[in-house]
């Protein structure tokens, strides 16, 4: 614990600390609406995605590389959102398609003309996270909190409508609600959460934080405003827990903060089962 | 008085005619009853007049004050209802979603509007209960509930009844009927020849050849 404090008195790891807590909140306030939705897969989905624009960022030697990522998820995230409304199958097999095709291209292109000396390494940063969370910059930390805020408020503001847009969207339309637009933000929404959180956890591990704790709190809460409260908790306290025991263990953040997430998932489906 | 007419109206979708010719009116306290077989374009006409999908050909009037926002509707339950958390009042709350407009949050009289309802169908004590926990014929009360939130006059209910037990099933023919007599205009789909008959006062025959009979 000492050790702990002791650390925290870099600012890197405030900075890691801050931004942790931060993406796992958002992930996981949006992650009970896409597990509702069957929407789950749409996050893997998009990680993959981001990671092939990241690749193609890395290519172009594009200083910036949220310039490319920011885009090409949001707009990967709008047109997987259309095919799934418009057909189940096409949606899922479109969305396969599109995941490990990015994948590939991504990773090829990275193999081809990347200058940098160590492209196993790179490959597997952006994969996993490993550590670069803790070599975040005050500007990336600012971008952080600045979009986790705007999420948040968004989150906040529209709750009642996302409830009900997740809940029955027949129902919602019939009733005059434009459900397109709230599908749309939520779309744009996930897009951001997930760049932000290849930063913290990389692109193969961002649908870990969206959908544990939502999927943890579910076993035990009954309402949704409980279980959106209870996500929102776990997320935090799983972020908090990770990150600490990374630091003092010198484990990969990424992984860590999972491991913790399934952990607990483990406890409150024993909890359930107890229950009865 | 008429509320709502239908005329010479063809029902579908982007592929193709599901139904068409269809030609009926109703008035203000009808309990008319929609039959006919699977794929007679029974749920199509349903959303073509709540405004969901377009009309092909024809036309709809909406008179007596009424549009097709302020009608409620009970639509089929989906997979995804079946094992959802969220509470009895939060479902039903969410029926005065189209009273929000641009206000993030529900006022003082919504949340009075939903009780209300809630008292009317006997689930008044299931407030915090959770939606998955509940019986179907319970599920459906609850959905009914949500509905009159949003209805001023006229219902809109899809097979209401589909995959209770007959207790259930007729607990909740005599809540609808409760409300047609108490002025509410009902307009149902339903299998159920034999209920329709007995508290239908209008019935719409959708053919497998499109031709609407009654």
């Amino acid at each position: 614990m000492a050790n702990l404090i002791e650390y925290l008195s870099f600012p890197f790891v405030r900075y890691a600390f801050i931004a942790g807590v931060l993406i796992a909140l958002c992930s996981s306030l949006l992650g009970v609406t896409l597990v509702l939705k069957r929407f789950s897969f749409i996050g893997d989905g998009l990680s993959h995605v981001a990671f092939g624009a990241m690749a193609i960022a890395a290519v172009m030697s594009i200083s910036n590389e949220m310039l490319v990522v920011m885009p090409v998820t949001i707009i990967c995230a709008v047109f997987l959102l259309k095919r799934s409304q418009s057909s189940t199958v096409k949606g899922d097999a479109s969305l396969a398609m599109l995941s490990v095709g990015a994948m590939a291209v991504g990773y090829l292109l990275l193999n081809m003309f990347s200058t940098s000396a160590n492209i196993a390494g790179d490959v597997c940063s952006t994969l996993f996270g490993s550590t670069s969370i803790l070599t975040l910059q005050g500007t990336d930390i600012a971008i952080c909190v600045v979009m986790s805020i705007i999420v948040i408020g968004a989150f906040v503001f529209l709750y009642n409508k996302i409830f009900a847009v997740t809940f029955d969207e027949t129902f919602a339309k019939a009733t005059g609600t434009n459900t397109e637009i709230y599908n749309l933000i939520i779309a744009l929404i996930t897009a951001v959460i997930i760049v932000l959180a290849m930063n913290l956890v990389g692109a193969l591990l961002t649908s870990a934080l969206i959908v544990f704790p939502a999927l943890s709190s579910m076993r035990l809460f009954s309402s949704f405003k409980q279980v959106i409260i209870c996500s929102a908790v776990i997320a935090v306290v799983a972020a908090l827990v990770g990150i600490s025991l990374s630091i003092l263990f010198s484990t990969p953040v990424g992984a860590t903060v999972v491991v913790i997430n399934i952990v607990i998932f483990l406890i409150f489906s024993a909890i359930e089962k107890a229950r009865g | 008085m008429s509320q709502l007419i239908c005329k010479n109206l063809n029902v579908g979708y982007e592929d193709g005619v599901v139904a068409s010719g269809i030609d009926f009116a109703v008035e203000s306290g009808d309990y008319l009853c929609i039959v006919g077989e699977n794929g007679s374009g029974k749920t199509t006409l349903m959303k073509t007049i709540l405004g969901l999908t377009p009309p092909l050909s024809g036309e709809i009037y909406f008179e007596d004050g009424l549009s097709s926002k302020s009608i409620g509707y009970l639509p089929q339950q989906t997979l995804v209802q079946k094992d959802f958390p969220a509470s009895v009042f939060e479902i039903v709350l969410s029926g005065c979603l189209s009273k929000l407009g641009r206000r993030p949050f529900y006022s003082k009289e919504d949340k009075a509007l939903a009780l209300e309802k809630m008292q009317k169908l006997g689930i008044e004590n299931l407030t915090s209960k959770s939606y998955r926990n509940l019986s179907g014929g319970q599920q459906q009360r609850v959905l009914l509930a949500r509905a009159l939130c949003a209805a001023e006059k006229m219902l809109l209910l899809d097979e209401p009844t589909a995959g209770l037990d007959p207790a259930a099933t007729n607990e909740m023919y005599d809540y609808i009927k409760k409300l047609n007599d108490e002025g509410m205009t009902i307009i149902m789909i339903t299998h159920d020849l034999e209920e329709s008959a007995k508290y239908a006062t209008k019935t719409l025959n959708m053919g497998k050849d499109g031709v609407c009979h009654g």
